[in-house]
Order: C-alpha cells, then sequence, then structure tokens
C-alpha cells in the first residue's frame, strides 16, 4: 500500500518532469506568459511530489513498514529514531530519492527568485532543471526502485551499514554533500538558460554568482564534514586520503571555486565569460561523473557502500549532459569570445587569471589519479590504484601556490599598477610572513613545505585584514563615524566583499592546520594489558581495563584509558570497538580529546576484554580543531554574503549605495 | 600594421607558453602516478611478477594461511598469505587489528623484499561473510577481497 502510493508519486514525477521539461523549452522558443506560468507551476508540482514521496519513505522507515523493500533493506526495529531516520540516504535506492528531493527543493527555490526578475532566460532555466528532474525521477522509478511491493514482509530488517550508523555526523555529513552536489544543477541551468537565450548580461551574472555561490558554501561545509566523520570513525588518525569518493567531492568544489572567481571578473570587466560558463557546466558535468564513481561501485573505497546496476544509466546522462554542454556552448561562441586587450600582468586581474588556471591544473590532477586506475584495468585488465603520495606531491605546490595568490591578488590594485605601487602594497605582508614563521619555528615547525605554507598564510592574513579593515577605515576618516557605526554599515552594505575576505581569512587557517596537522605530531602503536602505562608526546597513558556495554542496537567493547600529562590527570579517555548485527567486523569509535593546540587520539585496535589486554594505536596532532571551527566560520560568513545588502535605515539620512554594487561605499550625505 | 603583429606575436608566445606548461605538467603528473602506483596482487601473480615486484608498493590479498602465524617479540608477527596456490610469506610490525586470525581473507600493503619476504606495512581484513577462501587451483577474487576489506582508504602515513 505505502509502496503502491510511493511508486505512484515517483510517477507522477517523472511524467510533471518531462512535460515541465517540454512546456518549458516550448516557451523559450516562443515566450508567452501563460506558458511561462505553466512551466512555473510544473516546477513546483515536481518539488512537491518529490518532497510527498520523500515523507512516505520515511513515513515507511518509521512505522517500520517492511513490505517497502528499501525499509526491508536497510530498516530495523531496534535502530534508534535518529538512525531510522538518517537511514533514509543509508543506501543507493534511499540516496537516489533524498536527491530527488534536494533537487526539487532548489528547483522549486530557484524558480521562485528567477521567474519574476529574469522572465526572459527562465524557461530556458526551468526547462534544464525539470530535464535533470526527468532523469532522476527516471533513476528512482526504475533501476534505482525504493518503493518495491515486499509479497511476504520480514518481521524485521538488517539495518543499515554499521559505519553509517556509528556516528551522528552521519546525520549531518549526506544533506549537506546533497545541498551542495544538487544544487550545481541550478548554475548549470541558469548557464544553459543564458546560453541558449543568448542573454548572457549582468543580470544573469547576479544570479548566476548566488546559485553557484549557495550550493559552493554546502559542499566545502559537506567535504569537511565528510573529513571529519572519517576522522572520527574511520581510526586511523586522519580526514583525508585522497579516496575516490573523496575526490568525487573534491572535483566538482575545484572547478566551482574556480568559477566563483572568474565570475566576478566577469562582473568586473566583462571578460572570461565563455570560460565562466565552461566551469560552471564542468562542475555540473564532475557532480554527475562523482555519483557516477560513488554509486557504481567501480572503486574500491570505504565509502562506496553499494554497488549497483545504475553505473550505466548515470554514464548515459553524464554523456548526454557533456554534449548538451557543449553543443549549447558552440550555439553563442560568438558572444563568448573576449574583448580585445589583454591584461596587465601586474594586476588584480593577472591573478585572477593565474588562479583559475591553477584550480583547473589541480582538478586536472586529481581527476587523473582518480580515473587512472579505471582506465589501466578496462584496457589491461590490471588492477592498481594510484597511491597517496602522488596526491600529496602534486597538491602541495598548488595548494601553496594558490595559498600564494590570496596574498597577492587582493593587494593588487585592479587594471594598471606601476612599479611602485605594486611595491608598495606588495612588500608589507612580508611582516606577516615573517611573524608567522617566527611564531612557526618556535612552535617547533621544521617541515620545509610546512615553513613556506606558514609564511604565505601570514602574508595572506595580513593581506586580507588590511582589505577587511579598509573601508571601515575610510569610513571612519572621511565621515567622521566611529569604529561601530562604520562596521555597521560595512556588515549591511559591504556584505558580500567582507563575506569574501572572512571566507578567504577561514580558507588561511584551514590550510595551516591541513599543512601543520599532517607535518607534526606523534603516533604509536602498543598492544596492552591492564595497568600497563605507554608515554607519547608528555602524555602518559594508563590502561584501566575493558568492558562490554550493550545497547538495543550494538554490543561495545569500551576501554578505559587514563590520560595525564606532566602528573596532572586529564581525566579517562573511552575508545571502543562496536559489533553489529548485521557484520561481522567491529566498528570503532576512537576517543578525541580535543584541545585549540593539539588532540590526542586514541583509536581501539583490537581488544580482549578476558584477557584485558588492548591493541591501541595512539596519536597526537596538532591544530586539527582549527580546521572544523574555521570551517564553521567559512559556512556562516559565505552564507550571510549571500543576504541581499540592506539599505541604510532611515534615521541615518544618508542616501544607500545602489543594490548590486555593495562594495561601493556612499559618499554623498 | 605593427600593432597588430605585435599583438599576433603576443598571441603566439601565450599559446607557446600554455603548450610548453601543458607539457611540463602532462610529463610530471605522468612520472608521479608511474612511481606511486599500487599494484594489487594475489601470491600466484607476486610469484611470477618475480624481481620486478622488488621494491613497489603492492596489495598483496589472499588467506592467512591456517597454522602460519607466528607472534614473536613485541607486536611482530609472522604469516602466509595463500591463494590456494602458493604462498608468501609476510612480516608485520604493527598491532594486528580484531578480527585478524588464521583463515581470514587479508589484504596487506607494503613491500617485497630482495630476500622473499613481504613487508607489510597495513595490515587489513577482509568484512563481511562474502569472502570465502579460494578453491584449490582458482585464482581469488580480488576485486572481491578489497572490496570487502576494510579501512583500504586511510593510509597509516604516520605510523612510526
Amino acid at each position: 500500500m505505502t509502496a503502491a502510493l510511493g511508486r505512484t508519486l515517483i510517477l507522477l514525477a517523472l511524467l510533471v518532469s518531462a512535460a515541465g521539461a517540454v512546456v518549458a523549452f516550448a516557451v523559450g522558443r516562443r515566450p508567452t506568459v501563460a506558458g511561462a506560468r505553466w512551466a512555473e507551476r510544473f516546477a513546483y508540482a515536481f518539488a512537491a511530489l518529490m518532497v510527498a514521496a520523500n515523507v512516505v519513505m520515511v513515513y515507511a522507515l518509521l512505522t517500520h513498514d517492511f513490505s517497502v523493500s528499501y525499509v526491508a533493506q536497510v530498516g530495523s526495529r531496534s535502530l534508534p529514531t535518529w538512525v531510522t531516520i538518517v537511514s533514509l540516504w543509508s543506501s543507493l535506492e534511499g540516496s537516489i530519492l533524498f536527491w530527488g528531493l534536494v533537487l526539487g527543493a532548489y528547483v522549486a527555490g530557484a524558480t521562485w527568485a528567477t521567474h519574476e526578475r529574469h522572465p526572459e532566460y527562465a524557461p530556458w532555466a526551468i526547462g534544464t532543471w525539470l530535464a535533470c528532474g526527468t532523469f532522476f525521477a527516471f533513476l528512482i522509478a526504475g533501476p534505482a526502485q525504493p518503493f518495491v511491493t515486499v509479497p511476504n514482509p520480514p518481521a524485521d530488517g538488517p539495518g543499515p551499514n554499521p559505519l553509517l550508523q556509528n556516528h551522528i555526523l552521519m546525520a549531518i555529513h549526506p544533506p549537506f554533500l546533497y545541498l551542495g552536489y544538487v544544487g550545481m544543477t541550478i548554475p548549470f541551468g541558469l548557464a544553459s538558460a543564458a546560453l541558449l537565450s543568448g542573454r548572457l548580461g549582468p543580470d544573469f551574472l547576479r544570479a548566476l554568482r548566488t546559485w553557484l555561490l549557495l550550493p559552493w558554501t554546502f559542499l566545502t561545509v559537506a567535504i569537511v564534514l565528510g573529513g571529519w566523520w572519517a576522522y572520527e570513525v574511520l581510526g586511523w588518525g586522519g580526514y583525508w586520503a585522497w579516496d575516490p569518493v573523496e575526490n568525487a567531492s573534491f572535483l566538482p568544489w575545484l572547478t566551482a571555486t574556480a568559477a566563483l572567481h572568474s565570475a566576478l571578473l566577469m562582473e568586473r570587466k566583462g571578460t572570461l565569460k565563455g570560460w565562466t560558463v565552461t566551469l560552471v557546466m564542468a562542475t555540473f558535468l564532475l557532480t554527475i561523473l562523482g555519483t557516477f564513481m560513488t554509486r557504481s561501485g567501480v572503486f574500491n573505497s570505504v565509502h562506496s557502500f553499494t554497488q549497483s546496476s545504475i553505473g550505466p544509466t548515470i554514464l548515459v546522462f553524464l554523456t548526454a549532459a557533456l554534449v548538451w554542454s557543449v553543443a549549447t556552448l558552440a550555439l553563442r561562441v560568438d558572444r563568448l569570445s573576449a574583448p580585445a586587450g589583454g591584461f596587465e600582468p601586474k594586476s588584480r586581474e593577472a591573478m585572477f587569471l593565474v588562479n583559475n588556471l591553477l584550480f583547473v591544473l589541480f582538478t586536472f590532477t586529481v581527476l587523473i589519479g582518480t580515473v587512472f586506475p579505471l582506465i589501466v584495468e578496462a584496457t589491461r585488465g590490471v588492477q592498481m590504484s594510484v597511491g597517496r603520495p602522488y596526491f600529496d606531491r602534486m597538491a602541495v605546490p598548488i595548494g601553496v601556490a594558490l595559498l600564494f595568490l590570496m596574498g597577492v591578488g587582493p593587494a593588487l590594485p585592479w587594471g594598471r599598477a606601476t612599479g611602485a605601487e605594486a611595491r608598495r602594497v606588495l612588500l608589507p605582508p612580508l611582516f606577516g610572513a615573517a611573524v608567522a614563521n617566527l611564531i612557526g619555528l618556535a612552535l617547533g615547525v621544521r617541515h620545509p613545505w610546512t615553513l613556506v605554507t606558514i609564511a604565505l598564510a601570514g602574508y595572506t592574513a595580513q593581506v586580507t585584514l588590511v582589505e577587511m579593515v579598509r573601508p571601515l577605515r575610510q569610513r571612519m576618516r572621511a565621515q567622521g563615524e566611529r569604529l561601530t557605526q562604520a562596521l555597521e554599515v560595512q556588515v549591511r552594505q559591504g556584505r558580500r566583499r567582507l563575506a569574501g575576505y572572512v571566507v578567504h581569512g577561514a580558507v588561511v587557517v584551514i590550510i595551516t592546520a591541513i599543512a601543520v596537522s599532517s607535518t607534526l605530531g606523534h603516533s604509536r602503536e602498543v598492544q596492552m594489558s591492564r595497568g600497563d602505562k605507554v608515554e607519547l608526546a608528555g602524555y602518559t597513558l594508563t590502561f584501566l581495563g575493558a568492558e562490554p556495554v550493550a545497547e538495543p542496537h550494538r554490543q561495545s567493547m569500551v576501554a578505559r584509558v587514563a590520560v595525564e600529562r606532566g602528573g596532572k590527570s586529564l581525566g579517562v579517555l573511552t575508545p571502543a570497538m562496536n559489533y553489529y548485527p548485521n557484520q561481522r567486523e567491529p566498528v570503532g569509535t576512537p576517543a578525541v580529546r580535543s584541545s585549540w593546540r593539539e588532540d590526542l587520539y586514541l583509536s581501539m585496535v583490537n581488544v580482549d576484554p578476558g584477557r584485558q589486554t588492548l591493541g591501541l594505536h595512539a596519536i597526537v596532532k596538532p591544530m586539527v580543531a582549527w580546521i572544523w571551527g574555521a570551517t564553521a566560520v567559512l559556512g556562516i560568513a559565505s552564507l550571510g554574503g549571500l543576504l541581499p545588502p540592506r539599505r541604510r535605515r532611515e534615521e541615518h539620512g544618508t542616501v544607500a549605495a545602489p543594490a548590486g554594487r555593495p562594495a561601493a561605499l556612499p559618499t554623498s550625505r | 600594421m605593427s600593432q597588430s603583429s605585435t599583438r599576433r606575436r603576443n598571441r603566439w608566445f601565450a599559446a607557446g607558453a600554455l603548450g610548453v606548461a601543458a607539457a611540463a605538467f602532462a610529463v610530471i603528473t605522468a612520472g608521479g602516478i608511474g612511481q606511486n602506483l599500487v599494484y594489487y596482487w594475489g601470491p600466484t601473480e607476486l610469484h611470477a611478477a618475480g624481481d620486478k615486484a622488488v621494491g613497489a608498493t603492492i596489495r598483496l590479498g589472499g588467506q592467512v594461511a591456517p597454522g602460519s602465524v607466528v607472534y614473536k617479540e613485541g607486536s611482530t608477527l609472522e604469516f602466509d598469505v595463500s591463494d590456494g596456490r602458493s604462498a608468501v610469506k609476510v612480516r608485520s610490525t604493527g598491532v594486528p587489528p580484531q578480527m585478524f586470525r588464521e583463515g581470514i581473507g587479508v589484504v596487506v600493503e607494503g613491500t617485497m623484499t630482495s630476500a622473499g619476504q613481504f613487508e607489510c606495512q597495513r595490515l587489513m581484513v577482509s568484512h563481511g561473510n562474502e569472502y570465502r577462501a579460494p578453491e584449490k587451483g582458482a585464482t581469488p577474487d580480488m576485486r572481491k577481497l578489497m572490496e570487502t576489506t576494510q579501512g583500504l582508504a586511510p593510509e597509516a602515513s604516520d605510523r612510526p
């Protein structure tokens, strides 16, 4: 019954999205007001049907309706409620259904936001979005159908993959990832619409930037949350391993970041239109490629939870989207060529250009390393993977170069700078670089790449701070405002600019923390008996004992390890190993003691409660918590920058800056 | 006239520079990949590779041969990884994972020494009940084994 209802909703969504796409494209060719209304209605209907289908699935999960195939596959009566809800995206069919929900929400939101302001290309955009919607509705209705009726429903189900029910982050990371991944459909649709309608003006740019920045923010946070999850669950003490599935999320992030920057240049100078649109389309294609890599089981990865037959279907869609992108770009190639004239080498524009080239280089590096094993296996039948040193060796210099540009770019003025001007802005931040390096040396950093990173981080941090403070100082000096007043105006009107620099600042912190935490630190593996003590980087760890703990959905072995430093007790850490009924092997839960200085990370490798022995992997890693903290700041600042700039309140009695140019300061009084 | 020819020369120069950069990138990438390949092999393939296998990073998959596990001082242990046809001696110094025991499917990552012993840097146990030791004479399904082995992605890069 429930299964039939779900199937019906999905079939309706498929019909509505297909019909809506046809109508929207027809309206794009021959615009009519009534036709445009219909295209919008189809978009909202698609969203409503996807929401309804997901509600039906969550209801089936919560009521343990094992007559629904997906519930029979991942449900279990013994699960805590949060795990039951999270089960929605714990396996292939459910996660594609959830994709449909997120896509529906995005399509509805983007339709609502664009249909009035941009009537000339909204139908084309809606058509593209609904065409993508048609594909995903088809996936749910066919190859990944979660609503199959089970003729003889079992009394209970196995529950989801233990790795997924082991940590609360699995309730947060996937939704963010989907909000980032699926959201890239919207800029793809906007780019297609701009090309199809031939309108690549400033209106399009503003919409594109907003709808690119929103999913970009979610994707950024999602990637870090994924790393955090790996850190908290997998037990090897790291957060990034260049795993194919991690790369799948990183690749579109790289192109989207490049597109955000080139869109800024395009907005400012009217150049790089074709380039920006290409990057936006590449981002979408990479999300589909990433879905293929994650969901088709072609890779050996801790993350590829399912193998299924949807691989070929996704490949077909990927090919279609690629052909579509090339065709629409070719259609307007005449309007995309840049105006004559190059860039001055000592200008912000030039730095934007180099930044974009580096991001594309980075994308190719990661892409090649990721798909190389697939190509070799397909052509020579040899199984292999590309080792982590390849990625590290390539990524570190590119990352360092990008960090350098983050400092030099914003410091340089737009347009043409004389040598003296360039020196005036580029030399002072060397002070920040020197200070940062001295701090690093004093704290024991010796690794050459880390020292370079820290120096550049100091340089960039100084530039970023100066750029953040500059408008405040200008206001205070020119208009005699107090700091709080100037800050208020800046937050209200210069929001986008301010947000950009806060994001840059957060990225500087994240890169520094990654460099420091991956090159400094200590670790050791020991086999202990009860009462044994072990020393690591000033910590004394004492194994107090191990006990089994029973929970409804799992059995755990919990070890108690007392932590001391300098004769002072820091409490007891409890690394654990959890046994789930549907898996023979246990899943670990490392215990982490986090502080702003460093993390003490204890991972249980093996345990014998009978003999009271413990195999312990203990790691001390500096600065890890800075990554999580800075990412939170980045996410909040980035979302804040998306809010439209508000006009100044009347009682202040000034004329507000014209909307859309938030970086400009109001000068008239 | 002279201005347009300058511009054309500049354009050729830019194209040339991009071409050189692309070629350099290709060479560096190819070299980087070539040096960092990790091969997935079974014991028979490893033996067949002979001296070529020495020094390369290899993921060796198979079954811990029953009766072969010897615990040495500290956490060092030695065991044979077998595919039913041939076996490779493996030496591991890390703390073995919880499920490690005789007869279980494992993937060990490390290098072959010229003495014919496999030095294991990472020892991973295949999970799920899907993996069965191969029939006598049959090749183990490496893909299946790798897929069911937890912790393949993380690298114990900071192992002492």
